[in-house]
């Protein structure tokens, strides 16, 4: 022990690290009191972007960043015991860091934390969440299966919708005129070196920041900023009753980030990283490509939304609220801080945190997709194996009218479930609609014969609530 | 250099200020071309854009297709890099209109670049992620497609259906 504390005098004297470091780890932090808990998200994200850190440089050790090879790196990481942790415990990862971030933005903006003096403090973090979701994308696009290599396609269609520099950007995204040998390199290189470096330089900037301008106090609704009076009444509060952040508050950080390291690597272990899909090959042209869980709401959106909207939902949105995030700390830069006295800011949070949560599930259901993969209408469904009815439900899977219609639980729901259509509509009606189409339906005038057409009405007519006599078919009163 | 030891004397202050001038701006503009000698090629590489010439791809025997038939075709990008692997590959949707006539059809859907699928007994291409349908023709029958399907030029030669390269259509 001894020799111990006297190497470190020794290193100590030759480096000065505690005269650095000693006030940084001193430096006074306001009593939290209830709210204590609170403020330990942003060492709590910081750890888990440490994890990826971490295990994304041992990842990296066995990676091949070759589009033709990537594929087959990823099954050798994932069928090595260790391998699978480590990739399972990268992806829980990325999850706890995106929760995190996000907890951490909403917690800020709940107590307005990003008034005077703290602008900066709040404009690097909106860098870092912006960093985190270009980390999020590139990265399970480096999984490099089927879905990934669409994830690139489907990214670069969604930059050609940027007016003028659009085509650009798209076979930027690319890069060059089609999927190759170069596109997945600069995925690599953008979520390995670029990306991290950039959020290395800002998370030290964010820390700096964070000590500089003293963590913020638990907003009260009788103390509002001015900014001419902020700093030496802050003063003043932390020498009246200021406490050294280590260990009195820092603690309370130790011991989240260790819950969120211990979460991260269970889960890891428990659950195991997502599967591999199919190899990332063009032939292949049964894909359904899908997001990962955080980007499902903004799939589900880009379904759900008119037409004619669709440029400025995927170009104009994401801008404006980006220029919201940025212009927030200069336009409410002093006053009220309490949530209470700004009861929007709880609905703009619901709102927000609703809409992710309700269109997270509305994507995974994904209404919108057609039901591929429908089987045939088994017998027992249709009622008959023989005669018009029978031909009908043939037709109405060959046509791909199953995919977006249900019928007694089998097919799409993209369109209006048609188990009852005995019930509900015409032959008549169904002729039109089948003749006209609608916006999300094709129009089959052309598309189907006269036997076609009587076959799917004595099929579409014979669907009941209560089911006619068996052996009559095809008659239809 | 003796004589003028006191720096901060003020009767020495402007020729002081004037070298001080001096070696501030050199050390900003050494700094600022030694920068862009590392920047300027490095972001040249990162955001130059490896074009590929345009060049007719067999993707087989005139023999091979039926008229009337839709089948997926699959063919080489123009020049792969070495790594490319499977990536190198580009498919299309190619149909035998008549003897002597085919079109070729772009897979990515002009939605967001889904593949799309020929449903054969529908005559319908299908895209699985928004539900966007084109006709036999490549319009758009229904969903979020702003445009038609793209269309490769085809030809035959030699007893060959050929089909020209082209860079992913974007926009």
């Amino acid at each position: 022990m001894r020799f111990l504390k006297r190497t470190w005098l020794w290193f100590d004297d030759l480096t000065g690290l505690s005269a650095m470091l000693g006030p940084l780890l001193d430096h006074p932090v306001p009593k939290a009191r209830k709210t204590a808990w609170f403020y330990v998200l942003g060492s709590a994200t910081l750890i888990a972007f440490l994890i990826q850190v971490v295990t994304g440089t041992a990842l990296a050790s066995g990676y091949v960043a070759s589009s033709g090879q990537a594929y087959s790196t990823l099954q050798f990481i994932s069928s090595a015991p260790i391998g699978r942790v480590i990739r399972g415990i990268h992806y829980f990862g990325a999850s706890a860091m995106i929760i995190l971030i996000g907890l951490h933005t909403i917690r800020v903006y709940l107590m307005a934390s990003y008034k005077y003096p703290r602008q900066m403090n709040w404009l690097s973090g909106v860098a870092l969440l912006l960093l985190t979701l270009a980390m999020l994308f590139t990265g399970q696009l480096l999984r490099w299966d089927q879905t990934g290599f669409w994830s690139v396609l489907i990214a670069a269609e969604q930059a050609g919708r940027v007016p003028f520099i659009g085509n650009w950007l798209g076979h930027f995204i690319l890069a060059g005129d089609t999927v190759g040998g170069a596109t997945l390199s600069r995925f690599f290189a953008a979520h390995v070196f670029f990306l991290p470096g950039l959020m290395f330089l800002i998370v030290g900037l964010h820390l700096y920041l964070v000590v500089h301008n003293g963590i913020s106090e638990p907003p009260s609704t009788k103390n509002p900023v001015d900014p001419k009076t902020y700093r030496p009444w802050f003063q003043a509060l932390l020498a009246r009753e200021g406490e050294p952040f280590w260990p009195y508050a820092a603690w309370r950080d130790v011991v989240f980030g260790f819950l969120v390291v211990a979460t991260v690597v269970g889960l890891a272990i428990l659950v195991g990283p997502p599967l591999l899909g199919k190899p990332p090959d063009p032939t292949i042209v049964e894909a359904t490509p899908r997001p990962e869980w955080y980007f499902l709401w903004y799939y589900a959106i880009l379904s759900i939304i008119p037409k004619w909207s669709e440029n400025w939902v995927m170009v104009w949105a994401p801008a404006a609220f980006g220029a919201a995030l940025v212009l927030l700390p200069f336009v409410a830069r002093k006053g009220q801080r309490s949530p209470i006295r700004r009861p929007w800011s709880f609905a703009v949070v619901g709102v927000i945190l609703f809409s992710i949560a309700y269109y997270g599930e509305v994507g995974k259901i994904a209404p919108w997709s057609p039901r591929m993969d429908a089987p045939p209408l088994p017998a027992t469904v249709v009622g008959a194996t023989s005669g018009p009815v029978a031909d009908g439900a043939r037709i109405f899977h060959d046509k791909g009218c199953e995919y977006c219609h249900k019928v007694a639980g089998y097919g799409g729901i993209r369109g209006p479930d048609l188990t009852y259509t005995g019930d509900t509509l015409t032959p008549a009606q169904i002729i039109t609609r089948i003749y006209s189409g609608a916006a999300n339906m094709p129009s089959y005038r052309g598309n189907i014969t006269p036997d076609q057409m009587s076959a799917l009405l004595a099929f579409l007519g014979s669907r009941h609530r209560q089911p006619i006599e068996p052996p009559v078919a095809s008659g239809q009163p | 250099m003796s004589e003028n030891s006191p720096s901060d004397a003020p009767t020495q202050s402007r020729p002081q200020l004037n070298r001080r001038k001096f070696l501030v701006r050199l050390s900003i503009a050494l700094s600022s071309i030694g920068a862009a000698l590392v920047a300027v090629p490095s972001a040249a590489f990162l955001l130059g854009l490896r074009k590929s010439p345009r060049i007719w791809r067999t993707v087989g025997k005139l023999d091979d297709f039926k008229v009337g038939e839709t089948v997926n075709v699959a063919f080489e990008d123009p020049s792969p890099l070495p790594w490319a692997g499977v990536t190198a590959q580009t498919t299309a949707w190619l149909r035998r209109v008549s003897d002597q006539e085919f079109i070729a059809f772009s897979t990515i859907c002009t939605h967001l670049g889904c593949p799309v699928r020929w449903l054969s007994t529908a005559d319908l291409f299908m895209c699985p992620c928004h539900g966007g349908v084109f006709y036999a023709d490549g319009d758009v029958a229904s969903g979020p497609p702003p445009k038609p399907l793209n269309r490769y030029p085809v030809r035959i030669s030699n007893n060959e259906v050929q089909i020209l390269t082209m860079p992913v259509p974007i926009a």
